[in-house]
This record gives structure tokens, C-alpha cells and sequence, in this order.
């Protein structure tokens, strides 16, 4: 086989195209450096298109009480106050200029009546924040942001005669390895998905920006890029990842067609008043208001049906509430029997909206169950069910420059860990993944400018062997990569799920040792053009070790909080809140755990929230330091 | 409530290739981009595909399905009968690389050759307003998912490889009146469409609307305006100073 490899030099690489990656991207070209963005799929067709309900920024149009501390608040009330404050702050406050900036871009959001950028109502937002172009603005933003890159090709073009002299997108790549000389980053190693061949980008800073994990799960509105890349990349280079027990189960999934189960229904139905109902008919969620947000919520139908009119002077409905909340009281009702016909509940926008409305405001959730269920929004309810939809956990990293423990290694997006603590809300990943794509790109630039290691001969050696292994040692009895994916979603679906056991995630990790095992042996077929099994091949072994991540931190943590909830420890323990279980690569593909204690907020960060908010959720020697 | 199906699938490369046969059991609900998965799944692992989002949101698995392009995500397999064979090729306009899976760089060339949004001078970040109803017209065709069927379905380029040259295609005209219609672009942008992108090729059969998976009204909305601005500017004065003041 052909193990030549291609060869390019670059300042700062981005893996990933995604809106992190493509933000992160064109801040380092706008700081003058030479830039390479490395895309698994085609240039434009990144996972970000699949956000629909838009992007959080304080911006005050809708609402002018909104500002970036109300927004800062909100992001750690819904992330349980275990989030990196330092991220969550940064991120409120520069959230509305990375909006602002899009425009300037060509991007055209929705309005208001006197011409600004629209907001609308999302879960956990207490006021009107999401940016937005209907229920397509991932598609807006992603766009947005690759007719930016274009736009910077033609300045080069106009100087160097090349659109791609200085910032160039190598599309249809997957990076496997990442390489480090004298313990930096010197560069990164990975194949074209066309035609099979190897290359090797030199550069002293990447970006991973490469989102997130949920293709192991069964249920997943997931991609199936989504294999986990950036972290299992970050792990073997020495990098950590934080948080990776908790995942977001997106309350509202499709549920039927079998073939479209787990596809995203967006949160701004129940934004634009769409209401969740029992089999019975019941508006089940007053029933689930935990205890922490009695207070912010309508306890009435009434109430919270006069709060789309008057939010000033009502409380929002429990349909509202963060995401975790309102995915474990739908798996609750199923469990009940309460359940829709193919075990969902229902999503009913039909009564509440005129069919106008509907199609106006949620014109591709009309679109999707129309061609795809057969369902037409505006006369009947949806059935909808929790979904794997992100993963909060990922690469630990400074807060400020977006840098790992790996000197030249930055992260950005859903595979960075720690800003949305354990559970982001709607709304907040848009936003994030402008802020600190920027400022990743930003930082990578400034350290571009040290030293420069130079790749080592033999571990590029190494990088195609281990590309090739799935052809090469393909034992006789090795089994096919499909099946084997199969088998680990469902191990991760059934046993570290939505709501977790001990003795099931004990079980679970015993099966993904059984499967890693599996794993090595996989057997491909033929040629390494466009082979979609070999390329699955190298993606399990990713998958694999961001799922024993999954496990090992969900089975050591020993409480319930946004998105890890244990039925046997249903409470969240306050002991638990300042501690995050950090994971390290052990050997090839395994992982261990550590303790790490979270920093305390700053002071003048702590003192924004009344102490008794604070009281439900910190011991009581932390909350010495308060104003009060 | 499975069933058998008949399939024919495309498999090949550059140097040539022939439609393979498949019996496939189709469940119900099914679209054809699952059959595609549960072919690689089982007897052909190394059929190459492209998709992503499996939604109709990313534009990636656009194929022709018995002869008519189509996003394999959203061709339910119930519009078929049960005794309906099921041709699946890749987009005839373009290079094949593998099975399903084309060359499309053709699109990515000509999106670099339309000139960018120009940010109107001396309005700050956060200074930006339109009023909805004038940002409506654009939002239409920033629909596009850029699945390609559009360019695949155009005989301007199917059918005459020598026009790839001169004609960006119904994807990149609406891309320059999607910016000739922002309520505050500041560039000017007939002159280009009709000399640097071909308008003039267009001869509106609308081919690229019936094809649209987001049903974006590409010859109405954004080539026939298109159309008439350069036609008002360029020859017809008269016409235009009577479009001023009786039609608008």
C-alpha cells in the first residue's frame, strides 16, 4: 500500500469546520498568520447546521433588562454552578459583539420592529436572548462564517494571485494523530476520506474544534462525524478532559419513524409556546419543578400561558425549564405508562399557534415532520422523546486562550470542557462556540509565533502504521466495524443512559473492555478510496475511548446534576459541586480518573446571585465569602 | 412491517462502473438513505455515501434516485411500490470519485469567484437595521442548503460540460442576488452576474426550483430579478424609467 505522505506548513491548523473551528480560523488569518481548516466533511456541511433555535446573547432587544450578568447567572443556574465561571463570564459579556460582528459578515437574522436583530424565549434564558433566522440559524451561522472565510481567500487573492495562499480548507479529512516533539505540538497527521492518502500538516498551534461525541449512543441527534475526534486526540497527545459525565439528552427528539428517531425538534416550539402533554392530556411539567427553580416558574396553566404576553409580571411555564429537567420528566411519564403510542409524549404547537404562526416561525419543523412522518404540525401534536444531543464535558483548558495542558494545543466548542458545567443551555452553544472560537484563534496565533518543533521522522512512521492496522492485521476472525458501533451504542444507550446504575455501568465498562478488544480486530475490506468502513475502523477507536470516559465518570460520581442523573444517588449533594472528575489517557485505549477542586468564583461574580439562591447549591463553609 | 426490495446502486469510479443489484429489506418509515447504511452495514461495507445531518438540513447526500436528483434523507421509501426498482447513481454533472460519492469542487471554485457581502461604510458592529420585511427577500434564498441539485439538474452545465467555464449556476446567481437584494450591501452587482457569471445562460425552464429540497423559488425570486435589473440597466432604459414609475 501507498504509505507516501503529503506534507504542509502551516502557523495555526484547525480540526474542525464547524462554527468553533471556522470562527477560530478567521480570527488567526485576521492576526496575519497562515492558516490550514481541516474539515472530515465538505466544507459548509459541519453539525452546526443542526442548530435551529439560535444564538444567546444579551444583546437587550427584546427585553432591555437583559445584560451579561442576568445571561452569566442563568448559564450557572443551568449548569448547576459547576461551570468554569471564568468561561461562563467571558462568554455572557462578549457574546453580543460576536452577534454584532456576524452581521458585518452579510448574516441576517430575524428582526425587531425598529430593525434590530430579533431575540426570542428559550429554557433557563430569563429574558428574550436568542439571535436568530427562524428555526435555521446554525445553517445562518455556518454559512455566515464560510462565506467569511471566502471572503478573507479573495483579500489573499487580490495580493498573492492565490485564493488559498494563506487560509485554505482541506475538506473530506480525517486527522488521527496528533504530534508532539519535547512535549509540543509540532503538527498532525491524518488521511483524505477520497482517495485514501496520508498527510501531515507541520504547525506549531492547533485548534480542535471537532464537537462532540453522541454517535456513541444509539438515540443521538448526532452526525456521524460526531465520533468523539477532538477528545480522543487531545487524550493521547497528554491532554485531560473534564466533565465528561454529563451529557445533554435533548428533551425533544423525534420518536417515530424508526429511521428518524433521535432527530432534533427544537426547543423554540415550547419557546414560541408549544406545550408538552401526557398521554392523559396533562401539562405534566408543573408537576416537575424541582425545588432550586420554584421560584422562576409558573406553578398555573394560567400563569404560565399570560407569561408569553406579560413576562414581566408572570412566571414562564415549567415547559421552560432547562433541558435535563424537562428530558428526566418525559422518561418519567414514559416510564408511567403515560407515554404517546410510539413512547414518546406529545409536543403540541397546533393548538396554541395559528397554522400561519407555525409555518412562519418554525418553518423547518413543519418541513421535517411533514416529509419525514408524515405529521403536519399545525393540525396535530409530535411525539417526542429524549435524545442524545451534546456532550458538556471535554478538553480542560485555560479559560482565557482556549489552551490544554499541551503547550500549542487549544480547544473550542462542544469538544472543550467546563463552560456549560453539567448542563448548557439552549441557546449557549451558538454563543460559545463564536466567543472562544475567536479567542482560540487568537491565542494559537499569538503562540504560533514561538518556537517551531520539527515533526519526528518516526512517529509519522508510527501514525501510518496505525492507519493502516485495520487492513494490515485484520485478523481472519476480525468482525466487521458496523457491527461492532452497533454494539457499543447500544452498550452506552441501555447501560449509561439517561438515568444510571452502578451495577449497569459496572456492567457497561466490563462490555467496552470486551470491546476494545474487538476494536483492534476489525476487519475492512478492499481499496482506502472513500471506504466507509475503514474510515469507521479508525473512528471507533475514538469512540471507545471517549465512552469509557463517559462511564468511568458517571460510575465515580455519586450524586444527580443536570446531565448525569444516578437513580441510585437521585439528590444533588452540594460535597459533589466543587469537584471535577479529571480523565487521562492510560496506554492506547484506556483511561483513569482523578479528583480535581474547582476554583471558587470571583467575589464580585459571587455576590451577583442573593445567597439564598446560593445556599441551595454550596456547602455552607463556601459561602463565607458572600456580600451578605 | 418489513419488506423486500428491489435495489440497483451505482458502483464504480472514474475508470467506469456498473449499477450492482440488491434485494434489501426496507422497514417501515424508511428512507432510501437508510437502505444505503444497512447495505454498508451488511453486504457492501465499502460502499461509499456521503451524508451527514440525515435530516434535510446539510445538503450531503444528494444522489439521483431512478433518475431524478434527490436528497437520499428525504426520499421516503413508501413513494415508492413495493415492486418499484430503485435506481441509485450519483449526480451526473459531476466527476464520479467513488460509487455515490462526486467530485463537486466545481461549487466551491465558483463560490470564491462571487464577490463578499460589502459592509456599508461607517455603520459600527451593533449599528446594523433592516426592517424584516427587507430582509425576507435574502433570508429565502439563505435557505439554500447547498446540496448541489440544483448545479447537478441545470442543463446549462449537464448537458454541455464546455459552459462549466463561463456559468456559475443557479446555486451562485442566487448567491449574487441573495447580495444584490441585502439591505445594506454596498457593492454593485448586475454587471457581474450577466459578465463574470453567465446569467445569460439561464433560460428560465426552472429545472433548479423543481428540484429544490428547500423549495426556494431560485428562477422567480432571484434569476428572473436578476434578469431584469441587468436588462433594465443595460439595453432598455425606456423600460426601466417605466418600471420606476408605473410598475413599483
Amino acid at each position: 500500500m501507498d504509505r507516501n505522505v503529503e506534507t504542509h506548513e502551516y502557523d495555526v491548523v484547525v480540526i474542525g469546520a464547524g462554527g468553533a473551528g471556522l470562527r477560530a480560523a478567521i480570527e488567526a488569518r485576521l492576526q496575519g498568520k497562515r492558516v490550514a481548516i481541516i474539515s472530515k466533511s465538505l466544507f459548509g456541511k459541519a453539525h452546526t447546521v443542526m442548530a435551529e433555535g439560535g444564538c444567546a446573547a444579551s444583546m437587550g432587544n427584546v427585553n432591555p433588562n437583559d445584560n451579561w450578568m442576568v445571561h452569566y447567572r442563568d448559564t450557572m443556574r443551568g449548569g448547576k454552578f459547576l461551570n468554569n465561571w471564568r468561561m461562563a463570564e467571558l462568554h455572557a459579556k462578549e457574546a453580543p459583539d460576536r452577534v454584532w460582528e456576524l452581521e458585518t459578515y452579510g448574516a441576517l437574522f430575524d428582526r425587531t420592529k425598529d430593525g434590530k436583530i430579533s431575540q426570542r424565549n428559550f429554557g433557563g434564558h430569563t429574558y428574550p436572548r436568542l439571535a436568530h433566522v427562524g428555526d435555521r440559524t446554525g445553517l445562518e451561522l455556518i454559512r455566515t462564517l464560510q462565506q467569511k472565510i471566502v471572503s478573507l481567500q479573495q483579500d489573499d487573492h487580490k495580493v498573492t494571485g492565490d485564493y488559498q495562499s494563506h487560509l485554505r480548507v482541506y475538506h473530506e479529512c480525517t486527522i488521527t494523530e496528533l504530534l508532539k516533539t519535547d512535549g509540543r505540538i509540532a503538527g498532525c497527521f491524518g488521511y483524505f476520506r477520497n482517495d485514501g492518502r496520508f498527510v501531515r500538516f507541520d504547525a506549531p498551534a492547533i485548534v480542535l474544534a471537532t464537537g462532540g461525541v453522541g454517535k456513541s449512543y444509539q438515540v443521538t441527534s448526532n452526525s456521524w462525524e460526531y465520533t468523539g475526534d477532538g477528545h480522543a486526540l487531545a487524550l493521547r497527545a497528554g491532554a485531560t478532559l473534564i466533565n465528561m459525565e454529563f451529557l445533554q439528552f435533548h428533551p425533544t427528539g423525534m420518536v417515530w419513524p424508526p429511521s428518524v428517531k433521535g432527530i432534533l425538534v427544537t426547543e423554540s416550539v415550547r419557546g414560541d409556546g408549544g406545550v408538552l402533554r401526557n398521554s392523559e392530556g396533562k401539562r405534566f411539567m408543573f408537576d416537575y419543578i424541582p425545588d432550586v427553580f420554584k421560584e422562576q416558574y409558573a406553578t398555573t396553566e394560567e400563569e404560565g400561558d399570560r407569561w408569553y404576553t406579560d413576562p414581566d409580571n408572570n412566571r414562564r411555564p415549567p415547559e421552560l425549564l432547562p433541558r435535563d429537567e424537562v428530558a428526566r420528566a418525559i422518561n418519567s411519564e414514559v416510564k408511567a405508562g403515560r407515554g404517546s403510542p410510539h413512547g414518546g409524549v406529545f409536543l403540541d404547537i397546533a393548538s396554541r399557534l395559528k397554522p400561519e404562526e407555525i409555518l412562519k416561525r418554525l418553518p423547518s419543523m413543519h418541513h421535517q415532520f411533514k416529509e419525514l412522518a408524515d405529521v403536519d404540525i399545525t393540525k396535530e401534536p409530535m411525539e417526542v422523546g429524549p435524545t442524545c444531543h451534546y456532550v458538556m464535558g471535554g478538553i480542560e483548558v485555560d479559560p482565557d486562550t482556549g489552551m490544554s495542558s499541551v503547550p500549542g494545543l487549544f480547544a473550542a466548542g462542544e469538544c472543550s470542557g467546563g463552560m456549560h458545567g453539567s448542563n448548557r443551555l439552549g441557546g449557549n452553544s451558538l454563543s460559545d462556540l463564536l466567543v472562544f472560537g475567536r479567542r482560540t484563534g487568537l491565542y494559537a496565533a499569538q503562540f504560533s509565533e514561538g518556537a517551531r518543533p520539527a515533526v519526528a521522522r518516526e512517529d509519522v512512521d508510527a501514525a501510518v502504521e496505525r492507519a493502516l492496522l485495520p487492513f494490515t492485521t485484520a485478523a481472519e476472525q476480525g468482525e466487521n466495524p458496523f457491527v461492532v458501533q452497533l454494539e457499543l451504542q447500544k452498550c452506552m444507550h441501555e447501560l449509561v443512559g439517561i438515568i444510571r446504575k452502578e451495577d449497569e455501568m459496572e456492567m457497561a465498562l466490563k462490555k467496552l473492555e470486551d470491546i476494545a478488544t474487538r476494536t483492534r480486530t476489525v476487519v475492512v475490506e478492499g481499496h482506502r478510496e472513500f471506504n466507509p468502513g475503514w474510515h469507521l475502523a479508525l473512528d471507533l477507536r475514538n469512540m471507545l475511548l471517549v465512552s469509557l470516559c463517559v462511564a468511568k465518570a458517571a460510575l465515580e460520581r455519586q450524586e444527580s446534576r443536570g446531565g448525569h442523573t444516578r437513580d441510585d444517588f437521585p439528590v444533588m449533594d452540594s460535597d459533589w459541586r466543587h469537584i471535577l472528575l479529571v480523565c487521562s489517557a492510560l496506554g492506547e485505549d484506556n483511561v483513569e480518573l482523578t479528583r480535581k477542586e474547582q476554583i471558587p468564583m470571583r467575589p464580585e461574580l459571587f455576590d451577583l446571585f442573593e445567597l439564598d439562591e446560593l445556599k441551595k447549591y454550596y456547602t455552607g463553609e463556601e459561602l463565607g465569602g458572600h456580600r451578605a | 412491517m418489513s419488506h423486500w426490495h428491489h435495489f440497483r446502486v451505482w458502483r464504480g469510479d472514474q475508470g467506469g462502473g456498473k449499477l450492482e443489484d440488491y434485494p434489501v429489506e426496507v422497514n417501515e418509515g424508511e428512507v432510501v438513505l437508510d437502505i444505503i447504511h444497512r447495505l454498508q452495514q451488511t453486504e457492501a461495507n465499502d460502499l461509499a455515501c456521503r451524508w451527514n445531518c440525515k435530516a434535510g438540513k446539510c445538503g450531503s447526500c444528494s444522489v439521483e434516485i431512478n433518475g431524478k436528483p434527490r436528497l437520499a434523507c428525504m426520499t421516503r421509501m413508501s413513494t415508492f411500490a413495493d415492486d418499484e426498482v430503485v435506481t441509485v447513481t450519483p449526480l451526473r454533472t459531476f466527476p464520479v470519485i467513488r460509487d455515490l460519492v462526486t467530485d463537486v469542487e466545481f461549487n466551491y471554485v465558483k463560490a470564491r469567484e462571487v464577490p463578499a457581502f460589502a459592509p456599508p461604510e461607517g455603520v459600527a458592529p451593533g449599528e446594523y437595521r433592516m426592517q424584516q420585511v427587507d430582509v425576507e427577500r435574502s433570508q429565502e434564498f439563505r435557505k439554500c442548503i447547498e446540496c448541489y441539485l440544483c448545479q447537478n439538474t441545470c442543463h446549462a452545465v449537464r448537458d454541455h460540460e464546455e459552459n462549466k467555464e463561463a456559468f456559475s449556476g443557479p446555486r451562485y446567481l442566487m448567491r449574487i442576488a441573495e447580495l444584490d437584494m441585502h439591505p445594506l450591501d454596498a457593492a454593485d452587482r448586475k454587471d457581474m452576474a450577466q459578465d463574470d457569471h453567465g446569467l445569460g445562460y439561464c433560460n428560465i425552464t426552472k429545472c433548479c426550483t423543481e428540484v429544490c429540497p428547500e423549495h426556494i423559488k431560485i428562477t422567480d425570486n432571484a434569476l428572473i430579478p436578476m434578469k431584469e435589473r441587468v436588462v433594465d440597466r443595460k439595453y432598455d432604459p425606456i423600460v426601466w424609467l417605466g418600471n420606476k414609475l408605473f410598475r413599483r
